[in-house]
């Protein structure tokens, strides 16, 4: 399968990638292209050109800025599974990066691609929901601005970005506390049936968030009230379903992604509460 | 029109490409390198597995215009002055294929993972070849091949002995 035709141009730095993106409403970024690449070849996705964001300076680093982790958009999946700062400040995120798809996917895909594509099965957009993570936003005029993960995923595939906007920067909080993040999949490379980020006591309480059981990651509201109230782990995942709309495809139906997110959900608790 | 200038396996490669041309085809089609092979085109099965600056991608999802300036290496450019790579002979004396088709990748994966941890367990070595297909399903004399070339001499010759017979087959 071929992807139909379209300009190609290699942005030097962020401006330069926002006044093409400009130049061109069809245009599109292209960072790893290991969500945008399959669209294309599909014909799902045919954008006019592609800026090529993959070589502009600055975007690869992960860095400890004392109240947060500043990941860049273009740091691959496999630099932020073995990233030494996020395994010793927010060991969830670097556990759940090594999850996502096979080893040659993590050399390639990028966690601002991932966040930026909003995928409601992806892997990482619910752990930064989870953690209360900040998405910083660059836009023409050298304007940025920053965006709370539960903002910034409006909806299916669709991420509070313009289109003349880039992702430079993910802020993710110190979490050292108890975490579990639980995939549930069929085949070992395959994407998540469902997810749960489970956090023990962040900032108020135990913070849990899923993949897959929506049109975005989702907060499990009913459960961290029912902890919150003194309910045990056990009771509390049997309202992991509540304010859901799961989808039904070939590996399961909405019915069955219910009843697996309240024993994930309680799976998750108990190890990130233990 | 898009001007890429590639090393593969050694040698400086310029080509014009359109920039819808997938690295696979550049290797397969331009290049005449048609030992990656193309198995699902949808990134899931890992036959068209080559390295990018030494480490494993997947071919059929990158553009050849992203590996512009970039060393690619392929299955061709792993045997050197007439001598198998010691990943290939440990699939050879493992027998750690059947029709071959998958090998190429599993070969460029394998070797990939190598680099970053050069004692795996055989649990780590099946988690690093969990994007790469074997349609003959011979997953576990593959295995056995990538332990044997992590360290002939921790678990190599015995396992090659008690599948291939003393001589090992080869
Ligand atoms: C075989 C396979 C298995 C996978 N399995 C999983 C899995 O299990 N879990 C999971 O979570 N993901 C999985 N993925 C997706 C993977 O995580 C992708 O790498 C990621 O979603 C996209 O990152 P990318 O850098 O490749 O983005 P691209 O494909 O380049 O871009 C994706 C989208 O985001 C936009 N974009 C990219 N970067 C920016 C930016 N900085 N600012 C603004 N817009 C931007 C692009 O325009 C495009 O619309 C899988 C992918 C493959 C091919
Ligand atoms: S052909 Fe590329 S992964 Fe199957
Ligand atoms: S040996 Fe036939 S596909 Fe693996």
């Amino acid at each position: 399968m071929i992807p139909a035709a379209f300009d190609y141009e290699r942005a030097e730095s962020v401006d330069h990638a926002i006044e093409l993106l400009g130049s061109d409403e069809e245009a599109k970024i292209l960072a790893g292209g290991h969500s945008l690449l399959p669209l294309m070849k599909l014909r799902l996705a045919q954008p006019s050109k592609l800026v090529d964001i993959s070589r502009v300076d600055g975007l690869s680093e992960i860095s400890d800025e004392a109240d947060a982790m500043v990941i860049g958009a273009l740091t691959r999946h496999h630099d932020v599974a073995n990233s030494d700062v996020l395994q010793a400040n927010c060991p969830i995120v670097a556990h759940t990066a090594g999850e996502i798809g096979d080893p040659a996917v993590r050399h390639v895909g990028t966690i601002g691609g991932s966040v930026a594509h909003a995928d409601p099965a992806s892997d990482l957009p619910t752990v930064l929901l989870a953690l209360g993570a900040t998405m910083v936003v660059r836009g023409p005029g050298g304007a940025s601005r920053e965006v709370g993960a539960g903002d910034f995923f409006k909806g299916l595939f669709e991420p509070d970005l313009a289109p003349d906007e880039v992702l430079v920067q993910i802020r993710v909080p110190r979490h050292t506390g108890g975490w579990s993040y639980l995939k549930f999949h069929r085949r070992a490379q395959d994407w998540a049936l469902v997810g749960v980020a489970a956090l023990a006591a962040n900032g108020s309480g135990p913070t849990v968030a899923l993949t897959n059981m929506g049109d975005r990651p989702l907060r499990a509201s009913a459960v961290e009230h029912a902890l919150g109230a003194g309910a045990d782990p056990a009771t509390a995942a049997q309202l992991a379903a509540e304010g859901t709309s799961p989808p039904s495809d070939a590996f399961g139906s909405a019915e069955y992604r219910r009843e697996l997110s309240k024993v994930l959900v309680q799976r998750a608790l108990e190890q990130a509460m233990a | 029109m898009t001007r890429v200038a590639v090393t593969v396996n050694g040698e400086q490669r310029e080509a014009e490409v359109e920039p819808r041309q997938l690295l696979v085809y550049f290797l397969r089609e331009g290049l005449g390198l048609t030992g990656t092979n193309v198995g699902c085109d949808t990134s899931s099965c890992g036959s068209c597995t080559v390295h990018v600056d030494d480490e494993a991608v997947k071919s059929c999802t990158m553009l050849a215009v992203q590996a512009d300036g970039r060393r690619v290496t392929t299955i061709e450019g792993m045997a050197a002055g007439g001598q198998l790579h010691p990943m290939q002979e440990a699939f050879r004396r493992n027998h750690g294929l059947q029709c071959g088709y998958c090998t190429p990748g599993m070969v460029m994966a394998a070797t990939s993972y190598l680099e970053e941890n050069a004692s795996p367990s055989e649990t780590e070595v099946r988690q690093a070849l969990e994007g790469n297909l074997c349609r003959c399903t011979g997953y576990q004399n593959i295995v056995k091949a990538v332990l044997d070339a992590a360290s002939p001499e921790r678990v190599g010759r015995a396992i090659g002995d008690a599948v291939n017979g003393p001589e090992g087959g080869a």
